[in-house]
């Protein structure tokens, strides 16, 4: 929690964007989270990512639920529209948004008890719906905003910070959401912002549901010795298995990559998602076999991180392709089209009688 | 990068850049803390402790300090250190009570100190305190030197002048006016003097040697003696055409000093173009609100003379190459120009003149006739006889000369102790925490975004009726309170302890400019292109931490646009980010005193 105000000064050499924006242009109000909680860095690498891919801020929704995660869409892009809806309720408004209109980013942001605990079933139908939206976890393993109870992320042999020991097992968002047929999954940590910032930008760029689950300490209630989520554990435990560079379509791969050891994947606008293989054994395109390594990781304890599975096929089963969604915004659809009246009301109900 | 060895004094010093680029190392932050907080007769005493004349230099200083000033880095503007300094002197208390006090029981070394400006006051004020009986001999009827005689009224008035000088003078200095000295061998010889000091700073206007010089002589003057003579009161007119010579800062003196004393049309005469002047912006500024005219590239060619009076000056008109880095690769005339006038002032430059000491007396001069003076002992070769001011270097500022007093009363100390000058003590710098509770700081960290207050001065209308009406106002309680808000605090320091840090990014990500970046190491040149803001500003330092415990990396912060706002330290979940205010402790005489003491107790 701060009290002074981020000073309005900036770098005078910050680079700007497409759009003219620096860094600076996509950040919200001043977090009141504790100092060196890991939700920051995240709100960081979303506001790196938003800038990096020029969004306009008035086309950025950002949707949330309950919780100190859930706090953190008013930290940043302060232009775009914000909505922070009842606990583990974010999928449905995110949804209800997503029919309304389509043209937009939309980004979750929610936190392990919001998604695993209270909003587990949104959660689970919003990856079935295949919603087009960026959904993150701030994944932290304990209810910080409840003084630090375990959270359904917990690993077993965890310690609470007041000693006790967690004996149930943890829901993995990243298994949930493969075995739910989720067609961009991902594993990441705030403190790496390397790998964070491309998989948050080739996630608001995929078409369809995409789930990054960010490791990110609790530096008050979960960032002591036994605990298995804190900033020291997660360093030792955690290997990046696929490395993504996304590359947005107007910029030329400039970087080195050597044939064999990369993976360009070409995303719908013909942006580029360069994967590079940190674990030789590691094959991100196949569910069956991506989710059998991570669970066997898990079992040796190590979280394997960076984009797990990627499938950039067009989905059938996407949101806007079964509800057959228009191109247009509602809002911006004369009222006559969108309410048939009466008599129109009158004709589709005789289709049932 | 090797971890940045903090330890070092200099390197905490250099991060307050205004209080590294004032040769007194004036503590500037801690005294516009002061002045915020209403305190301003501390804020004087802080000021008095390295400068010796707050409420002169508040006035005419020639500012090193501002062009240095983060501030102007981070906006255009730097803070008004000079102005704020003036509401600290034109605000305080009565400070006769926090004077040094001079011990009844002398030492029993005397001291003669020749001239009295700011130079040889400082002395004085340095050793007196010490027990050292210190006579000052003055050539003119009034102590202040180039203070007195060179800087008129208007700017600085005179009962600022006589108080803070009568603060040193009061602590019992035997004051010799009108007392020039002939001869330095008589001095040491018959004087009766364990160390000499010579601040007689640089009296000798440069003669412009030109056809006609000899013929007009009566209506060309040479500035600092003009300007002289017009403090003095021996010239109390000038004509309605008047050319200056030259475009420093003594020209601007003389433009506006003529406006008061019936000039109708000045015209500053500079031989290039405006990039190439000597004059602070600010005094050029002063002299054109008066509607003094600057007329660039005209080089004098002669002194018209007609009938036995001056009645104008020829000029060539010049044309300059300049290069894309601003340097003039060539030049060539247009033609000439004449210009109407019955006075012309020379303000071309100043030298030291020493026709007073012999030079058979063990005191080496160079090949320019220049005294040879050690730069940090300020000793010259014969070890009882000591130089500052302009007189040791050409003439610089009178904040140069406060701190040229300051060492040599150092070295005269040591000398006079029988104690080797060169080994003096060294700076240091002192750090204490400014946190006070989870979120409060003990200093005011908000920036505050108000731009630069301006001078208000008095009106064009009321100011040329008297010569010593003084034009700048001073600031007013609302404008000092802006300013002081403008400041950085530079001396609340950004302190990292590498072993606390757990890579968090807490403070990367809060950083408003940038700053701080957490990567591997890599030689500077290389760290300096990898930064989250790439580090430009190649005069300005990186830190780079030891390696972080978690993942080895370092923590690098560039130093140039920090604005010490501490959101690092007050997000830093391990406080391995700390605001830490430094004292900078550049010792005096009276610390060399202390130390001294302390090693050899006193046998009674």
């Amino acid at each position: 929690m701060t009290f002074i105000a981020k000073p309005k000064v900036a770098h005078p050499s910050l680079p700007k964007n497409a759009l003219g924006f620096t860094r600076r242009d996509y950040e919200g109000a001043l977090s009141t989270l504790c100092a060196g909680c890991g939700h920051d860095s995240i709100t960081a690498a979303i506001v790196e990512a938003s800038w990096g891919l020029a969004l306009e801020p008035q086309n950025v929704v950002k949707l949330s639920g309950i919780g100190c995660s859930s706090k953190t869409t008013a930290y940043f892009v302060s232009g775009g529209h914000g909505f922070n809806s009842v606990h583990g309720r974010m999928p449905s408004i995110a949804m209800g948004a997503n029919a309304a209109n389509r043209s937009l980013h939309y980004i979750g942001v929610s936190g392990d008890g919001d998604t695993l605990s209270i909003g587990l079933g949104q959660f689970c139908h919003a990856i079935r719906r295949n919603l087009n939206m960026l959904y993150i976890i701030e994944n932290n393993g304990v209810y910080g905003l409840t003084k630090g109870q375990f959270s359904a992320s917990a690993d077993v042999g965890s310690r609470a910070k007041k000693g006790e020991t967690n004996f149930q097992p943890p829901i993995d968002p990243v298994l949930l959401a493969m075995t739910l047929g989720a067609s961009f999954v991902a594993r990441s940590f705030s403190g790496d912002k390397q790998q964070l910032v491309p998989l948050i930008q080739a996630g608001l760029r995929h078409q369809g549901f995409a789930l990054i689950d960010v490791l990110s300490p609790c530096v008050t209630f979960n960032d002591h010795e036994g605990s298995t989520k804190s900033y020291a554990y997660t360093r030792e435990h955690y290997e990046p298995a696929v490395h993504a560079d996304f590359v947005p379509l107007e910029r030329e791969i400039t970087a080195d990559y050597k044939e064999g050891e990369t993976l360009p994947l070409i995303m719908h606008d013909g942006s580029r998602i360069v994967l590079r293989k940190l674990d030789a054994a590691y094959d991100p395109t196949n569910r069956t076999l991506a989710a059998a390594q991570i669970q066997e990781r898990m079992k040796a304890g190590e979280y394997l991180t960076g984009l797990l599975f990627v499938d950039l096929e067009p989905a059938q089963s996407a949101f806007h392709v079964v509800n057959q969604t228009p191109d247009a915004p509602l809002n911006s659809i004369p009222f006559e089209v969108l309410s048939p009246g009466s008599k129109g009301l009158e004709k589709a109900l005789a289709r049932y009688r | 990068m090797e971890p940045t060895d903090t330890s070092r004094p200099d390197y905490y010093h250099r991060v307050v850049d205004c209080q590294w680029a004032c040769p007194a190392h004036t503590d500037v932050p801690e005294y516009i803390r002061l002045i915020a907080q209403g305190r301003f007769t501390d804020a004087y005493m802080v000021n008095r402790e390295s400068n010796v004349f707050p409420g002169i230099l508040g006035r005419v200083c020639d500012r090193p300090c501002e062009p240095a000033c983060r501030r102007g880095r981070v906006e255009q503007k730097p803070v008004a250190i000079c102005r704020l300094k003036r509401v600290a002197a034109d605000h305080r208390d009565e400070v006769s009570g926090r004077m040094p006090t001079t011990p009844k029981v002398k030492n029993g070394k005397r001291i003669a100190c020749i001239g009295a400006g700011c130079a040889s006051l400082t002395v004085a004020n340095d050793l007196m305190p010490l027990g050292y009986e210190v006579t000052v001999f003055e050539q003119y009827g009034e102590p202040g030197g180039l203070m007195r005689s060179n800087i008129p009224s208007f700017r600085l008035p005179q009962t600022v002048l006589d108080e803070e000088i009568g603060m040193i003078t009061q602590m019992g200095v035997d004051l010799r006016l009108s007392h020039p000295i002939r001869s330095l061998r008589e001095l040491l010889s018959n004087g009766g003097f364990d160390a000499v000091f010579v601040g007689s700073g640089a009296p000798k206007g440069k003669e412009l040697k030109l056809p006609g010089r000899e013929a007009g002589a009566a209506n060309v003057h040479i500035g600092i003696t003009w300007l002289e003579s017009v403090a003095f009161g021996h010239i109390g007119k000038i004509g309605e055409r008047v050319l200056i010579i030259g475009v420093g800062n003594t020209a601007m003196d003389c433009c506006r000093s003529s406006l008061r004393l019936g000039a109708k049309s000045v015209k500053v005469m500079a031989r290039k173009p405006r990039g190439f002047f000597k004059a602070s912006e600010w005094e050029l500024q002063d002299a054109e609100e008066e509607s003094v005219e600057i007329v660039i590239n005209h080089s004098p060619k002669s002194f018209v003379v007609t009938n036995g009076k001056l009645t104008g000056m020829l000029f060539d008109k010049m044309a300059y190459d300049i290069d894309a880095e601003g340097r003039i690769t060539g030049e060539r005339s247009l033609g000439e120009v004449l210009f109407p006038a019955d006075d012309v002032i020379l303000a071309i430059g100043q030298e030291n003149a020493f026709p007073w000491i012999e030079r058979d007396l063990g005191i080496e001069f160079d090949k320019w006739d220049v005294p040879r003076v050690d730069q940090q002992t300020f000793q010259s070769t014969r070890p009882e006889v000591f130089f500052g001011g302009d007189a040791a270097f050409g003439p610089k500022n009178i904040i140069w000369a406060v701190e040229h007093g300051h060492q040599a009363a150092i070295s005269i100390h040591r000398h006079c102790q029988g104690e080797p000058v060169g080994e003096r003590l060294a700076a240091g710098v002192n750090l204490q925490s400014r946190k006070m509770g989870m979120h409060e700081w003990s200093y005011s960290n908000d920036y505050t975004p108000v731009e630069r207050r301006l001078m208000p001065h008095v009106s064009l209308k009321e100011r040329f009726k008297k010569l010593n009406i003084e034009v700048e106002l001073g600031f007013t309680a609302e404008q000092t309170a802006d300013e002081v808000q403008r400041c950085l605090n530079c001396d609340v320091q950004t302190v990292f302890s590498a072993k606390l840090c757990i890579e968090c990014d807490a403070c990367i990500d809060i950083c408003p400019v940038d700053c701080l970046t957490i990567t591997h190491n890599g030689d500077e040149a290389d760290l300096r292109a990898r930064l989250k803001a790439p580090a430009k500003n190649l005069t300005q330092p990186l830190y780079v931490s030891a390696p972080l415990p978690q993942t080895q990396r370092v923590m690098v912060k560039d130093e140039d646009l920090c604005v010490h706002c501490g959101l690092c330290a007050e997000r830093c979940p391990t406080a391995a980010w700390d605001m830490q205010k430094s004292y900078v402790h550049w010792p005096h005489a009276a610390d060399e005193a202390r130390v001294l003491q302390a090693k050899e107790p006193k046998i009674a």
